[in-house]
């Protein structure tokens, strides 16, 4: 789960090229919108995308997408329960 | 019938043309035939959570947009008009190999949201929340002449008093080899790259961004005023100087009348016999400048070009490394820009002292 955080948040960084930010600044329980890291509408497309494509998981209810993109913890517990890649 | 002034300019170039006066510390690249930019600090100009889904070719117009405006003293427009040839051509790679490696599966929405060609033009419009008329036009080189022409006519109908018009391409790796291969950007081993005098196809290429706030009252500031534009598609070389005869004729002048003409040389042999041919005849007692050696070439270095021949009426010089001739005038009051790129795509502009 740990090594599966960091991943998460190199890959965060990388895709939605948060500059100025390294795998260090973002801790697990950081909010990934709103106050936190600043995400908004779009960066929450592109994860959704991520999820699809590196994790195997399609979020069918975009309403869950609140709950799964909270912070890191949130979305590295999603994906390690319903991966299937 | 209201007058256009050009009240404001910014230029991002492979030249150091921002904290600059006029070309100072400007440089000629001969071994490159892809002229890298010369990049501003963008974080000066556009905010850190704005910047990261930015291309390179939005981040240059909105840093040139804003120097116009800073320059111009004013962010309020009837119209943001801009002109791209290629649009933001590092984000369409980006979309459509994504599309590829994929398997036309899991899209991400940024590259698509920048790929396209009024990208800039928006972005600049919500920078300013600005909701006039936003057009692009996207007529290979002629791109930017058309949005000048544009904006002209709405003065002309007296639709508008203020209007930002600009011009940007991109270049990246990718497009610049595949240009390569065609044979549009001169060979690898062909350095050095001369502009004047070149023996060889294809040019050298680069990429910028040159934003003008053009408004119908003459400013403490104004540099100079649009008298007139004309775009052509297809002109045989014995046909440009009776096109120009005429154009100055339009407008009641003639070739005595123009003070410095502005020509696009860009060393590809097969077709800066369009230049040469007007330089060795009816200019040849004129002031003769040129810039691409400068700015390189890409559809609206144009723009680059009237950026040139606004400074030189603003400031009333010409840098010696810009000069084709040696035909020293008083003053200069009138200016004609001639550009065609490929043997097409001709345009004819005219400014002149305010």
């Amino acid at each position: 789960m740990e090594a599966l955080k960091q991943e998460l948040k190199a890959k965060i960084i990388e895709v939605l090229n948060l500059e100025d930010i390294n795998v260090a600044d973002v801790k697990d329980d950081d909010a990934l919108f709103g106050d936190g890291l600043g995400l908004d509408s779009i960066d929450a497309l592109e994860l959704i995308v991520m999820l699809d494509k590196d994790y195997g998981i399609k979020l069918v209810d975009p309403k869950e997408g609140k709950n799964i993109f909270q912070s890191i913890e949130t979305m590295a517990a999603y994906i390690t329960a319903n991966r299937t890649k | 019938m209201r007058k256009t002034y050009i009240n404001g300019v910014g230029c991002i170039s492979a030249q150091k043309t921002f904290d600059t006066i006029f070309l100072e510390e400007a440089i000629i690249n001969e071994t490159a035939n892809v002229l890298p930019l010369e990049i501003p600090v963008y974080k000066d100009f556009i905010s850190p959570t704005a910047i990261r889904r930015m291309a390179k070719g939005v981040k240059n117009g909105i840093v040139a947009s804003a120097l116009a405006m800073k320059e111009a003293n004013t962010e309020t427009f009837d119209a943001i008009i801009t002109g791209t040839g290629m649009g933001c051509i590092d984000d369409s790679d980006k979309f459509l190999r994504a599309l590829i490696d994929n398997n036309e599966e899991f899209l991400t929405p940024t590259s698509f949201i920048q790929s396209t060609h009024n990208t800039v033009g928006s972005q600049i419009a919500l920078g300013l929340q600005c909701k006039a008329y936003n057009f692009t036009y996207v007529n290979g080189s002629v791109s930017f002449e058309s949005a000048l022409l544009d904006a002209k006519l709405q003065f002309d109908e007296n639709e508008a008093s203020s209007i930002l018009i600009g011009g940007i391409d991109e270049m990246n790796d990718y497009t610049a080899s595949l240009f390569k291969l065609a044979g549009f950007i001169k060979q690898d081993n062909e350095s050095p790259y001369k502009v004047l005098n070149s023996t060889t196809k294809g040019v050298v290429y680069s990429e910028g961004a040159t934003f003008f706030v053009l408004e119908d009252k003459k400013q403490d500031h104004s540099y100079a005023e649009v008298l007139d534009i004309e775009i052509i598609n297809k002109l045989q070389v014995n046909e440009v100087e009776a096109k120009i005869i005429d154009f100055l004729k339009s407008n009641s002048l003639q070739i005595s009348d123009i003070d410095a003409v502005i020509l696009g040389f860009n060393g590809d042999v097969e077709t800066d016999v369009f230049y040469r041919k007007i330089a060795e005849n009816c200019f040849k007692n004129t002031q003769q400048v040129y810039y691409k050696h400068l700015s390189g070439e890409y559809n609206t270095a144009s723009a680059f070009g009237l950026w040139v021949g606004a400074k030189i009426i603003k400031t009333q010089q010409i840098p010696e490394i810009l000069k084709v001739n040696s035909v020293e005038k008083p003053d200069y009051k009138t200016i004609l820009l001639y550009n065609q790129y490929k043997g097409i795509d001709h345009s004819f502009t005219l400014i002149s002292k305010c």
